[in-house]
């Protein structure tokens, strides 16, 4: 019978070291299968012995020593497929030399390297998600399939295919060289943000948030900050992710109703994940021009940091918005400015500026420019034009707290 | 590690003169990768308007078609490479310098199947 504590014990170390042995393993064996079975393998001895022996005092380094053995066995008894990755590893050595290794029993952290696999460019988008949050979040395949609405089967074949390209077209495991490093580092970010908004606002189903996407999200973040601290762009995301996360306990009513920001009770924000992200902003900010997270998150700072939505400092909301739209132009950006110069200078000021977006073809099957479009026909007492874009984007939202709000919004207009 | 770059030339009507396209260019990079130890094999293709298109069908018999009169507006394989790098990532950097990747061209990178024997 398994000790449930060394059962959970094995299970807290497994869901922390996970994504740091398959690293070493694959920065070693140059090989994802190949990792993530003896890793999966050392776990299970791990399972067997520890209630019996207790838990070693370095955990970590037993599944490490334990899952390279495990590997080195398999390759002796596979000579074939030993071959083929001795090859694999000469061509990578003649790519790029090796560090030396870390002095000392840790295993050096080899997870940038998983980070920048995991998000290449040359994997779609959905891919490098999955990839991502089972090899460097520790989930596994139903835990990621459960995250994404999407049946376990669909999402097992999803990583399937992703690993299958990356041993086949040779997509390497290494760390970018500096001069591509801007640009695949933003394709990292980018996975890491597209988790966390699909954690803070599903795109459909039942709930409007996902927290345990949205900690993914930030976790993941984490462990990209600790490994590169100077990249300000890695700071500003988290920063960001931070500053908005901790709005969690206020953004739904306790029978799960959406809560505007206008309407949400500040009290019940979360202070220290607020303090957090404010000293990383400050940072994300200091020292030449800030990149688009850092931007974001100076936005979400204010808004934090405000006791209300009058006190709040729109003229530098708006002034931040004119930096985001330089840096990344886009009709959202754009429709956020909107709304934005609607509270600073009024409604009218607001809807003359989203009327100059109708044209976006992107903005008109997006229900928050027919709500925000709404709210402000609202405010100038055009009802019957506010009523008609509520529908419109009624229609249009993903799920069903949003469109509860938008139906209270309706009816509180028609009575 | 093999991979072949398909080069697809733009659309006629959607072809940009940019720099970085003209016959030196594709001269330059051809001596280059030629020359960086890289190369495995590689041709540029005759007009399209001289492709012949060859069916068997299941009885034997031959089909001979040619797909002319062309449209200008699709994009139409130019020519290849052949060439031995380490992993992906140098495959996409000279396929990011190929001139058949400007002006509305694009490459296709394929990795060359290997079958254990």
């Amino acid at each position: 019978m398994m000790d449930s504590r060394a059962a959970s014990a094995v299970e807290s170390v497994f869901r922390e070291e996970r994504g740091l042995l398959l690293a070493s393993l694959v920065r070693r064996f140059g090989d994802l299968d190949l990792a993530e079975e003896v890793t999966a393998e050392a776990i299970e001895a791990a399972l067997v012995r520890w209630p019996v022996h207790g838990v070693p005092p370095k955990p970590g380094a037993w599944l490490a020593t334990t899952a390279r053995r495990k590997a080195i066995d398999r390759l002796r008894r596979d000579t074939t497929y030993a071959a083929r990755l001795a090859i694999l590893q000469v061509e990578a050595e003649r790519a790029a030399p090796a560090p030396t290794a870390a002095p000392g029993d840790d295993l050096p952290d080899e997870r940038l390297l998983l980070f920048f696999t995991c998000g290449h460019p040359a994997l779609p988008a959905e891919d490098r998600i999955a990839l991502s949050l089972r090899c460097l979040a520790g989930l596994s395949t139903p835990e990621v399939a459960r995250a994404f609405l999407v049946p376990v089967d669909t999402m097992a074949k999803r990583i399937v295919r992703a690993k299958k390209k990356i041993r086949e077209a040779r997509i390497p495991f290494r760390v970018p060289d500096p001069d591509e490093r801007p640009e695949r580092l933003a394709g990292v970010l980018q996975v890491i943000y597209s988790i966390f908004t699909e954690g803070y606002t599903a795109s459909s189903g039942p709930d409007l948030q996902r927290l345990d996407l949205a900690e993914e999200a930030i976790r993941l973040a984490r462990i990209l900050h600790k490994l590169l601290p100077a990249e300000r762009e890695v700071t500003g995301l988290l920063a960001l992710m931070l500053l908005i996360h901790a709005r969690r306990g206020a953004r739904t009513g306790p029978d799960g109703r959406m809560v505007l920001l206008a309407d949400q009770d500040r009290g019940r924000w979360d202070r220290t994940m607020i303090e957090d992200g404010l000293a990383l902003v400050h940072v994300a900010l200091a020292g030449g021009p800030a990149g688009p997270y850092g931007v974001q998150a100076a936005i979400a700072a204010l808004h934090d940091e405000a006791a209300d939505l009058t006190t709040t400092d729109w003229p530098q909301i708006v002034a931040l918005y004119d930096v985001l739209l330089t840096l990344t132009p886009s009709p959202i950006v754009a429709l956020n400015r909107a709304v934005a110069v609607a509270m600073r200078d009024g409604p009218q000021a607001g809807l003359r500026l989203i009327g100059e977006l109708a044209d976006e073809p992107w903005l008109r099957g997006h229900h928050p420019y027919h709500a925000a479009r709404a709210d402000l026909l609202s405010q100038l007492g055009r009802t019957a034009e506010a009523a008609a874009a509520y529908r419109r984007a009624l229609e249009l939202a993903g799920t069903e707290p949003e469109r509860a709000h938008l139906r209270r919004r309706l009816s509180s207009l028609e009575s | 590690m093999k991979y072949m770059l398909l080069i697809n030339s733009a659309p006629a009507d959607l072809a940009e003169d940019v720099p970085g396209t003209s016959f030196e260019d594709w001269q330059v990079y051809d001596k280059t990768v030629k020359n960086s130890g890289i190369f495995v094999a590689g041709h540029s293709l005759a007009d399209l308007t001289t492709a012949t298109t060859v069916r068997v069908d299941r009885d034997g018999q031959r089909t001979i078609a040619t797909d002319g009169p062309f449209a200008e507006t699709r994009e139409v394989l130019g020519g290849y490479y052949v060439i031995d790098v380490p992993d992906l990532d140098a495959a996409l950097d000279w396929a990011a310098r190929c001139p058949g990747s400007r002006g509305g061209g694009s490459v296709v990178v394929r990795p060359v199947a290997e079958f254990e024997v």
